[in-house]
């Protein structure tokens, strides 16, 4: 069997079982599984970033405008259905990175993570700002449907769950076949000699910017899902800290394997949930711990895990 | 014959340095020529200036009649003057057959743009496992390109520059870093590899007996001037270049040149 063929498999598994979980888990277990998701979904955008050598500190812009977008799209031009609400979130993220990846595209290293960081703080000003937006206080997100099943009823209650579980197949399969495909190749490439990539004769500048969009796609969709599920957005979404956290999501997961965020993911969510239950005012002493422990016992990330024990059984 | 590659007037000044100095250069379509000249005479820079690294100050660069003056590397390697390179540059994090199917993708990508289908042609994945035979790179396919040896690395350089079907290819210094004795193996391998494609081939080299061995054609560099070009026999007998490049004392000891 191909990789690839794994690796979709194994996801296609994985969401079946928990499709059959969902009903018997309580409801602060979907809850936590949809957001683990959403915020999965902007660090599988990091991890496409990372591998072409990029770590971007602002991808709560894009997760802003998805959580944004979804809203301003039941408000203002009345979507009554989530999905459309998440493909507005996903296109708009992904417009704003085609134009701003004009400027960034040109950046690498640390310049490229603090202008990035720049333009989320930005929006961030700018939200705070508009008082048509809520300011600080941001206003509430609802979808009356998803798939056009009422989210009152015993089965559309899973929708929006349901919708974050197909965003993520289609995102990870999506992205894994993609860095197996001879343009995902040159991220890797990119990565490892820029100039080695122009003198084999294409453009570093419009791969790091396709990129760029594909990653604010996936932060917009992830912001939009997050938006539906919490019922609410506000200027937090684009605050420097939510930023920080995908970063911490997509270390503490690695870039090995599309699934490693969504292990990585939910891993933070569960930490958090009982870290805050059990001290509650000393939780980001325990966050910052595992993080420390990650770094120093598994610098790979989580996933490395399990690279090793197939090493080892090679 | 026709020139593939020819240059007129190419000058490149650093601060108070003249790497270049209106180098008027002509290569012959089919042929294999060498580049020799001592260190700092401007060899590197004349790859450089040709393949679109370095702008020239002055002076033109045109590619089987085109002018590619100042072009950008890409677009010179996509018309089919490529280049390998002194120090191996390779990727490091990708095996030896994924960085000749980094080349042989774009390679792939282009043509299904421009022609509409690659219908009847052979899959990149087919051409990286024959161009691993053709360079006995077999032994090390599933390698990371990081823990290979250098003399391989060096000859991974040279296929990955090959891998973007190349109508010229300036090899810098193919055998630099290689041990004396596999020197001649590495370049058999390498020119039987290129003159199967009838690939131009223009290479810098600081072995003379490799330079001999080789080339229809030397040009000599010294200061970022052209000091002989000719037949080996010829330029190798001229004393300027026997006394600045071989450094040998002039022909009959009395320095007049």
């Amino acid at each position: 069997m191909s990789p690839a063929r794994r690796t979709a498999l194994g996801l296609a598994a994985t969401l079946l079982l928990a499709g059959i979980a969902a009903p018997l888990l309580p409801r602060w277990a979907g809850f936590l599984v949809t957001i683990a998701i959403a915020k999965a979904l902007v660090a599988l955008g990091l991890l496409l970033l990372m591998r072409t050598g990029l770590v971007s500190f602002g991808q709560g812009l894009y997760f802003a405008i998805g959580a944004y977008a979804a809203g301003v799209g039941a408000d203002a031009l009345e979507f009554t259905d989530a999905v459309p609400m998440v493909l507005l979130g996903a296109a708009a993220a992904g417009l704003v990175a085609l134009v701003l990846g004009l400027l960034l595209a040109r950046y690498r290293t640390i310049f490229f993570a603090m202008l990035s960081l720049a333009f989320s703080m930005i929006l961030y000003g700018l939200l705070v700002q508009s008082s048509a937006l809520g300011s600080t206080d941001g206003f509430n997100v609802a979808a009356r449907t998803v798939f056009g099943l009422d989210v009152a009823s015993p089965v559309g209650r899973f929708g929006v769950y349901g919708l974050a579980a197909l965003v993520a197949f289609v995102g990870a399969v999506g992205i894994d076949r993609y860095l197996r495909s001879h343009l995902g190749r040159l991220a890797p490439a990119i990565r490892d000699n820029e100039l080695r990539v122009e003198y084999m004769g294409a453009s570093v500048r419009n791969v790091v910017h396709l990129h760029l969009v594909m990653a604010a796609v996936l932060a917009g969709a992830g912001g939009a899902l997050t938006a539906l599920a919490v019922g609410h957005v506000d200027p937090e979404t684009a605050y420097w800290t939510t930023s920080g956290e995908f970063v911490f999501v997509a270390i503490l997961s690695g870039t090995s394997s599309v699934a490693a965020p969504f292990a990585g993911a939910l891993i933070l969510e569960l930490l958090r949930s009982f870290a805050y239950e059990h001290a509650p005012n000393t939780w980001q002493l325990v966050v910052g711990s595992v993080m420390l422990a990650v770094i120093l016992f598994l610098p790979e990330g989580l996933w490395s895990v399990f690279r090793k024990r197939r090493r080892a059984a090679a | 014959m026709t020139a593939i590659l020819e240059t007129t007037g190419l000058t490149k000044t650093f601060g108070a340095v003249t790497a270049a100095n209106a180098l008027d250069v002509r290569i012959e379509a089919g042929s294999v020529v060498g580049l020799i000249g001592g260190n700092g005479a401007g060899k590197t820079t004349f790859i450089n200036l040709v393949t679109g690294y370095l702008k020239p100050t002055s002076g033109t660069v045109h590619f089987d009649g085109l002018d590619i003056t100042g072009q950008p590397p890409r677009l010179i390697t996509r018309l089919g003057l490529c280049r390998s390179f002194q120090i191996p540059q390779v990727f490091d994090s990708l095996t030896a057959c994924e960085n000749l199917l980094v080349g042989l993708g774009i390679v792939s990508m282009r043509r299904k743009a421009f022609i509409g289908s690659a219908l009847g042609r052979q899959s990149p994945e087919a051409v990286a496992e024959e161009m691993l035979q053709r360079f006995r790179l077999g032994p090390y396919r599933d390698e990371l390109a990081s823990t290979l040896p250098e003399g391989v690395r060096k000859l991974l350089d040279i296929a990955m520059a090959l891998a973007v079907k190349p109508r010229i290819l300036l090899l810098d210094e193919p055998t630099s870093g290689v041990s004396s004795d596999e020197k001649f193996a590495l370049m058999d391998l390498v020119l039987e590899a290129i003159r199967a494609e009838g690939v131009t081939v223009l290479f810098v080299e600081h072995d003379m007996d490799v330079v001999r061995r080789y080339v229809h054609r030397i040009l000599a560099f010294y200061e970022g001037r052209i000091i002989a070009d000719g037949a080996p026999a010829e330029v190798m007998a001229h004393p300027e270049v026997r006394r600045y490049v071989v450094g040998e004392p002039p022909v009959g000891g009395e320095g007049a040149c």
